[in-house]
């Protein structure tokens, strides 16, 4: 993705933004908007490349806009759609959707030592094996880039908070709606 | 509804005057190695991604100018993201429009 950042170890990382629009469009739209963006940006840029389209979409297009949806929904509850809890649910949606999407990533490298090889038992793809690249790719993650993606996803949820909840998709709720017509003015 | 917009918009023109900052970022995203990475890694390039690695190539590869990745100018490389960010807005906007028109038309 565009946003690098660099950690120590002098690799780099990016947020994936991908728990904001699940959030906001609902788990299932966001699977469509994460994966045009991803295919564009191999298409267009060669980043994620051509031939790993379908596990990217996996990682950041589905199990990112669904573990991030249901965080942010079960933290949040019956919370008020501008209450600070919210805000809260929201970054911690960030975290835990990109530590999980990249467990996933971890263990899709990890697997190819073991499926793809040539006779000599020399990788055709990835060269690191599971116990490698499962705790590299949790661990950067969880102590490194999902703290930034917590931050940014709780940015611009505040963001659309105050500027129109009416966009977030929790909003179209009966609960919210009956919420919202109760503590509307009565005018008279 | 144009309140909505101007909101989004804002964000939006935001991300992409950013999106240089990137460029500070030293280094590859673990796993996103090109050929010439992991032959400095391991001493050699597995065969089967040898193979593929000339099965595309992007019309701006890296979000850099085409040609000289890598031997521009900070000025230059901030450029060609921030055009980048652009056709990346226009183009994911203008097929998630179009698509959309589409869709509710049938």
């Amino acid at each position: 993705m565009m946003f690098n950042v660099p950690i120590p170890g002098g690799s780099t990382g990016h947020a994936v933004g991908g728990a904001i629009i699940g959030i906001v469009l609902g788990p299932w739209a966001a699977v469509i908007a994460l994966s045009v963006a991803l295919v564009l940006q191999a298409v267009m840029f060669g980043d994620g490349g051509i031939t790993t389209i379908a596990a990217n979409c996996f990682n950041m297009g589905v199990v990112i806009p669904f573990v991030g949806y249901y965080t942010y929904k079960f933290i949040s509850g019956n919370t008020d759609i501008t209450s600070s809890r919210r805000g809260i649910a929201s970054a911690i949606a960030g975290w835990l959707s990109l530590s999980v999407a990249a467990g996933f990533a971890g263990f899709e490298f990890g697997i190819q030592p073991i499926l793809h090889h040539d006779a000599n038992g020399l990788p055709l793809y990835m060269p690191y094996p599971l116990s490698v690249t499962v705790p590299a790719m949790v661990f950067e993650h969880a102590f490194g880039f999902s703290i930034l993606e917590a931050l940014v996803t709780a940015l611009i949820f505040a963001y659309i908070q105050r500027t129109d909840s009416s966009l977030l998709y929790g909003e179209k709720s009966e609960a919210q709606k009956n919420k919202i017509k109760n503590t509307a003015p009565v005018r008279g | 509804m144009d309140e909505i917009y101007r909101n989004l918009a804002i964000g939006l023109v935001l991300l992409i005057v950013l999106a240089p900052l990137g460029l500070l970022a030293v280094g590859e995203t673990y796993g996103e190695w090109g050929s010439d990475e992991i032959k400095e890694k391991l001493g050699f390039v597995p065969q089967g991604l040898a193979g593929l690695s000339g099965i595309w190539n992007a019309p701006m590869p890296d979000y850099a100018f085409p040609g000289d990745e890598g031997n521009e100018s900070m000025t230059l490389s901030a450029a060609a993201y921030i055009l980048s960010a652009i056709i990346g807005v226009v183009a994911c906007g203008g097929l998630m429009y179009f698509a959309g028109k589409k869709v509710t038309k049938d």
